[in-house]
């Protein structure tokens, strides 16, 4: 098994998924002869060509939509969008012809097709390069959203995402496209969406993390551990549908619950995920549910991008001020 | 090429046949056999017949809402005929007569707007997407469709069609734009018919035509007279074949009219006068067709009275079909192809939702 980072990971599930599959296409801007302006897919053109691996004209619209068209025409694209902000004129193809056209038909149409998304702050980016549009995909029927958290996930879930017979919207987290290396195995491999992975065994407070956050959540596990507090951590890896079982299992066994996301707070997953836990697990519940997100407001540049990122530091005083709750 | 002669900024518009049903561009007449001049005539009849009885239906509050496509169907079948049956079409919502043409059913045709997604479901083989509500995204499904053609090196054209009203939408040009760059198999068609609801094209556009837009592309351009039934079909004939051999889109402008509302909760008369529309109704593109058609020894009027009567007893069992089953939906079906298997909160939605019907206690 090769050591390697998420982003070398992300390039060998498209690199096995092109060569396995004739069908697979790879486009977006700049993604084909430069390999996208985070090199993601760096040497695919070379090895397969200007008619799988292309560049689009600037326009996200176009993008999306006509690899909808494609994937109801016998591909199976794999569309680039180059930062979550620029998804925005791409955003209607994939609400109203995406994520509808299978019901729009009664299952005659179908839109296999992955749009990946580099996603999240923390990379001290321009305006609309560091959003964490989770919330709006989300709540999309007939859309997957999933995020890899380790170059181990972002392999196999990614090729799943490619074989997935809907729409999956693949959000990648900038962040840690090269924060960190881990063995992953040679050879092709799935890993099912619509479930989570408990990344550490913890008894008295559940967190609920995705992308890039969970190596903070983790950071913040170990802040607390010397005093006590055991946390267990509960990496969703598909946002849409998520995994309520692994979730209730995990909160049932700590009676304590918070979410910690860079997504918004109102309306957003933190909010959802905890209404579903008030509806299943209520009674298991020592303490009230906490959403620990990315404040109401429009995403700081650079400079102030620190206050709005969930730091391990706050995490940690989040998580301890919900160990002394009492009922 | 047809595109380049007529220069839509500069010269008139393409015409085969005049309003009166002469032919006065001898040259371009199609020489197309008999049976397919039929078959374009009868589709835009029963197109047309199975309009006026929609509207009626909907008066009644028998039908839901409704778009007629009346006096836009040489726009709609000279495209339709043009095609071959392994092409794609990538609609818009009044599209009729090209669906029949096309070999869509009248009967899942009344089923959709009758309210019920069944009526999306093509016969096999049958290419043409659902009905597109939402306005100008088609352009970029075509680039798709087309974009898969190429790449798996299928002999297929797309076709998509989109109103004088969708031009001004972006995604109009970020589709075309990308197929015209790759040299995709498409054909687009804009049915200019003078009206986005209320809104005329002088208030959408300061271009001359909308054909030529497609200068911006760099592909060839046309403006035709879109109730010219043979025009449309020679045009769009010229442009298939174009985009068969690997040259890329070609933009047609069908210059016509509606002479309906824009659907059934529209009311014309408030944003365009009588004289405008007496105008139009001397341009009817199925009176000047039948002209042609009795013209050239093809069609009599002993016919014509044989087929609007079948036509509007097919009409008639056909919707009293629709009724006798199109309101009825199972509930599994509003949930069953979300995603190709149910999600967890899907499947409890379901059951709840079931076992309250069932009288849950």
């Amino acid at each position: 098994m090769a050591i390697i980072t998420l982003l070398e990971a992300i390039n060998q599930a498209l690199d096995q998924s092109m060569e396995k599959d004739n069908s697979v296409v790879l486009f977006g801007e700049d993604a084909g002869f430069e390999g996208g302006v985070f090199r993601v897919t760096a040497g695919l053109q070379k090895k397969y060509g200007e008619e799988r691996v292309f560049d689009t004209p600037i326009a996200e619209s176009a993008i999306i939509g006509s690899a909808i068209g494609m994937a109801m025409n016998g591909l199976k694209p794999v569309a680039e969008i180059q930062f979550d902000g620029f998804l925005f004129p791409g955003y209607t193809d994939l609400v109203t012809h995406a994520a509808r056209m299978r019901n729009r038909s009664r299952g005659q149409f179908t839109v296999p097709m992955v749009v990946r998304v580099p996603h999240g702050g923390g990379i001290r980016a321009l305006e609309h390069h560091s959003e964490a549009i989770e919330t709006l995909l989300g709540s999309i029927p007939g859309l997957k959203v999933v995020t890899p958290s380790t170059p181990y996930d972002a392999k196999g879930l990614l090729i799943a995402a490619i074989n997935d017979p809907d729409p999956v919207v693949f959000l990648e987290p900038k962040r840690i496209y090269r924060a960190g290396k881990q063995e992953v195995p040679a050879e092709m491999y799935e890993i099912p969406l619509g479930k989570a992975k408990v990344v550490k065994q913890g008894t008295d407070i559940t967190v609920v993390a995705w992308g890039a956050i969970v190596r903070e959540v983790e950071k913040a596990a170990k802040l607390v551990e010397a005093e006590g507090i055991s946390v267990e951590i509960v990496d969703l890896r598909t946002i849409a549908p998520y995994d309520e079982e692994t979730v209730l299992a995990s909160v049932k066994k700590t009676g304590r619950f918070m979410v910690v996301t860079e997504a918004v707070k109102s309306y957003g997953p933190a909010a959802e995920l905890i209404a579903m836990v008030n509806e299943k697990a209520f009674y298991s519940l020592e303490a009230a549910p906490v959403r620990f997100t990315g404040f109401d407001i429009t995403v700081p540049l650079a400079r102030g991008e620190h206050y709005h990122f969930p730091q391990p530091e706050r995490i940690a005083f989040e998580l301890k001020k919900l160990a002394k709750v009492r009922p | 090429m047809i595109a380049k002669k007529y220069d839509a900024s500069k010269d008139k518009q393409f015409q085969i046949l005049d309003q009166n049903g002469k032919v006065v561009n001898e040259k371009f007449e199609p020489n197309l056999p008999k049976e397919t001049l039929l078959k374009m005539y009868k589709t835009a009849v029963l197109g047309r017949s199975a309009d006026i009885k929609a509207l009626q239906y909907q008066r009644q509050g028998r039908m839901l809402t409704y778009a007629p496509n009346m006096g836009q169907e040489a726009a709609q079948i000279g495209v339709a005929a043009a095609m071959e049956p392994q092409d794609w079409n990538s609609p818009m919502y009044r599209e009729l007569n090209l669906q029949l043409y096309r070999g869509v059913t009248l009967e899942s045709v009344f089923l959709y707007w009758y309210g019920n997604e069944r009526g999306s479901i093509r016969p096999d083989g049958v290419r043409v997407l659902p009905t597109n509500i939402i306005i100008g995204s088609q352009s970029n499904l075509a680039a798709g469709l087309a974009m898969a053609s190429k790449i798996r090196k299928q002999p297929e054209v797309t076709v998509f069609t989109i109103g004088d009203g969708g031009t001004a939408h972006g995604e109009f040009y970020e589709g075309l734009n990308f197929a015209a760059t790759y040299n995709a198999p498409v054909v687009a068609v804009i049915q200019n018919n003078q009206y986005a609801i209320s809104t005329p094209v002088r208030k959408a556009s300061k271009s001359e035509s909308l054909a030529q837009k497609g200068a911006a592309f760099g592909i060839p351009f046309v403006q035709v007279d879109g109730n010219d039934m043979l025009a449309m079909y020679v045009v769009a004939k010229e442009a298939m074949d174009r985009a068969r051999k690997g040259e890329g889109p070609t933009l047609i402008e069908a210059f016509t009219y509606r002479m309906g509302p824009h659907t059934t909760s529209d009311d014309p008369s408030i944003y365009r006068t009588k004289e405008e529309e007496n105008e139009w109704a001397k341009k009817d593109p199925i009176a000047r067709f039948k002209t042609y058609l009795i013209n050239k020894g093809y069609w009599s009027e002993e016919e014509e009275a044989k087929l609007v009567e079948d036509v509007n007893n097919e009409i008639g069992e056909t919707f009293k079909k629709v009724e006798s089953y199109g309101a009825k939906v199972e509930l599994m079906e509003i949930f069953e192809h979300t995603y190709a298997e149910m999600t967890p909160q899907l499947k409890e939605q379901y059951e709840d939702m079931k076992k309250y019907l069932e009288g849950a206690k």
